[in-house]
């Protein structure tokens, strides 16, 4: 058990499902990090305009209106009724990430996520402390805060210092200073506070977790039973609480992630070497039973 | 009952100081962010926001810095304000005359694009745009006032005769020249920014400023007689009497107009 605590994380899942099969999730992810930021840039880059905008707001193939429905919420509470278009773009926000999952967003799309991954990459490899570690339900206060400081000033307060637009944005339309609120989230996490930005303090996350309470895609412990204590998805997991209720749950209790902070990584599916996660609907309850609990129910069958 | 009683007012100690905590660090947190808010209200007067745009403060709660307005303007007019540098809120939308002014395009794309409403979509006649008002700002060396026919910013503008007219005078300096004044009229004045943008000096003589900078108001009780007197189709006051226009006296004139006569001498009085 020491010994195999001591192998780095995932290093057993790479020697039984390969590099490639080990990190799938990981390159999908990138993948669709880089295919969304590449969506914006087809246009200033190629002068392909299929997608138009920014995160905060686009407009695709001329007919799709999308809106980042945070940004717009604190437009109505600053005081301004939006125009159609963009309640229309922030209803389908909503409805895709209420179905796939909020925090798919923070995972899949946002552009500070590599950002941040770089610099828990960077940590881990420099063997630091964890750090500070404001509570989890601080980004809810934050959350709070800014929608009540955009009501009292009559501005879309968070968006002068939301990162995620700001660099998205910076990309698109050019830079600025973004660069140093970029780096200062990176040294945030790194030496201050492990994590600390997308799990701890980010309001749009919040949001996001909000929105995906009843999210139907969900990550599953379904083999839990094959469980061998590695602890990697612990160690890869950016919300780790989110786990032991699933993975440490008896039989009759729910194997699904239902814990809204989950960001539907995948990550904890990569690592396993045993192949105790996967993805699946919340309305899917099987577990694999333990082998006692499966030989009662066949004794009771056969009886 | 001790038992359970005791561990629950641990709990609640626990919840009240973590909440009083939170909400300390969100009042300090919330109060910084409202600064930075304040601060974003001030939009430099070189900076003019698209047409269409509402009232800065409420333009600022409305525009979510998408950028839509920017892709769909033809002219490269419209500049996304970049973090850091001294100017409108960063994300927002404004232009700068001197740099590109606006083009004034018939169907306002942009106002088109805006998905929020930031800019106004009542907005269909650009001409009905008020992006800011031009005011001639140094006369001392606009080449007109000087005496000479320059009137670029005259025949550049998209509203000409309307917004900006020129206004002859006699030229005292040459005295057998005019002087065409340049001279704006705020109602049609869309505040486009083309006169500024070709003004041929090295820095334009005629600028457009944000409305609350270029123009003073008018008390609201204030009235004009002569057109109080035009709306009445007669004098106001009924049976004023019109005075006679006492003329200063210019030497070397006397002899065309009478010499100063009192109306009437105080009895005993010396001369």
């Amino acid at each position: 058990m020491s010994a195999k605590t001591r192998l780095p994380v995932g290093q057993e899942a790479i020697q039984l499902k390969g590099w490639f099969n080990a990190h799938r999730f990981l390159l999908l992810r990138r993948l669709s990090q880089a295919f969304f930021l590449l969506l914006f840039l087809l246009g200033p880059w190629f002068g392909i305009w299929w997608v138009v905008g920014t995160l905060a707001g686009s407009r695709t193939f001329e007919v799709l209106p999308l809106t980042d429905p945070l940004v717009l919420a604190q437009s109505i509470v600053a005081g301004h009724l939006p125009e159609v278009t963009a309640l229309v773009g922030a209803v389908i926000v909503l409805a895709v990430y209420a179905l796939i999952g909020g925090r798919v967003y923070c995972s899949w799309v946002c552009p500070i996520n590599p950002i941040t991954d770089a610099a828990h990459w960077l940590h881990e490899r420099l063997g630091l402390q964890k750090g500070w570690q404001p509570k989890r339900t601080t980004r809810f206060w934050i959350l709070g805060t800014v929608l009540l400081v955009s009501a009292i000033t009559g501005t879309v307060a968070w968006e002068l210092i939301n990162p995620i637009t700001m660099l998205h944005r910076g990309l698109i339309f050019g830079m600025g200073f973004v660069w140093a609120l970029v780096v200062a989230i990176f040294l945030f996490d790194l030496v201050v506070s492990r994590r600390g930005w997308c799990s701890h303090i980010c309001p749009v996350g919040a949001f996001y977790s909000l929105v995906g309470t009843k999210s139907v895609l969900r990550v599953s412990a379904v083999n839990r039973v094959d469980c061998d204590d590695c602890m990697d998805c612990y160690a890869v997991c950016p919300e780790n609480h989110v786990i032991s209720p699933a993975l440490k749950g008896k039989d009759g209790e729910t194997p699904l992630i239902l814990s809204p902070d989950c960001t539907n990584c995948g990550r904890c599916i990569d690592v396993c070497s045993v192949d105790v996660f996967a993805f699946t609907h919340r309305y899917d309850n099987r577990a694999k039973k333990t082998v006692s609990t499966a030989v009662d129910a066949a004794t009771e069958q056969a009886a | 009952m001790s038992a359970t009683g005791k561990p629950r007012s641990v709990d609640r100690r626990r919840f009240l100081t973590d909440t009083a905590r939170m909400a300390g660090g969100c009042a300090v947190a919330g109060t910084l962010l409202a600064y930075l808010a304040r601060d974003a209200r001030a939009l430099p007067a070189e900076a003019l926001r698209p047409p269409g745009a509402l009232p800065e403060s409420d333009f600022l709660s409305a525009c979510i810095r998408c950028g839509l307005c920017v892709r769909d303007c033809p002219y490269d007019t419209l500049k996304l304000a970049e973090l850091g540098e001294d100017g409108p809120a960063t994300g927002t939308p404004y232009f700068t005359a001197r740099t590109v002014p606006c083009e004034m395009c018939d169907d306002i794309p942009c106002v088109e694009a805006c998905p929020t409403g930031a800019l106004d979509p009542g907005l269909k006649n650009i001409d009905d745009a008020r992006m800011g008002t031009a005011v001639l700002v140094d006369q001392e060396n606009c080449l007109n006032f000087l005496g000479l026919r320059c009137d670029v910013c005259y025949r550049v503008c998209p509203v000409i005769d309307e917004a900006i007219t020129l206004e002859p005078s006699h030229n005292t300096r040459s005295g057998h020249h005019a002087i065409f004044s340049p001279t704006v009229h705020a109602d049609h004045c869309t505040g486009c920014g083309v006169c500024e943008r070709s003004c041929v000096l090295p820095d334009a003589a005629i600028k457009v400023l944000p409305t609350r900078l270029a123009r003073g108001s008018s008390a609201e009780h204030y009235l004009k007689g002569w057109e109080e007197k035009e709306r009445k189709g007669a004098p106001v006051v009924e049976g004023i009497i019109d005075l006679p226009d006492r003329m200063p006296e210019i030497p070397g004139t006397s002899s065309e107009v009478p010499a100063f006569e009192p109306a009437f001498k105080l009895p005993g009085g010396g001369q």
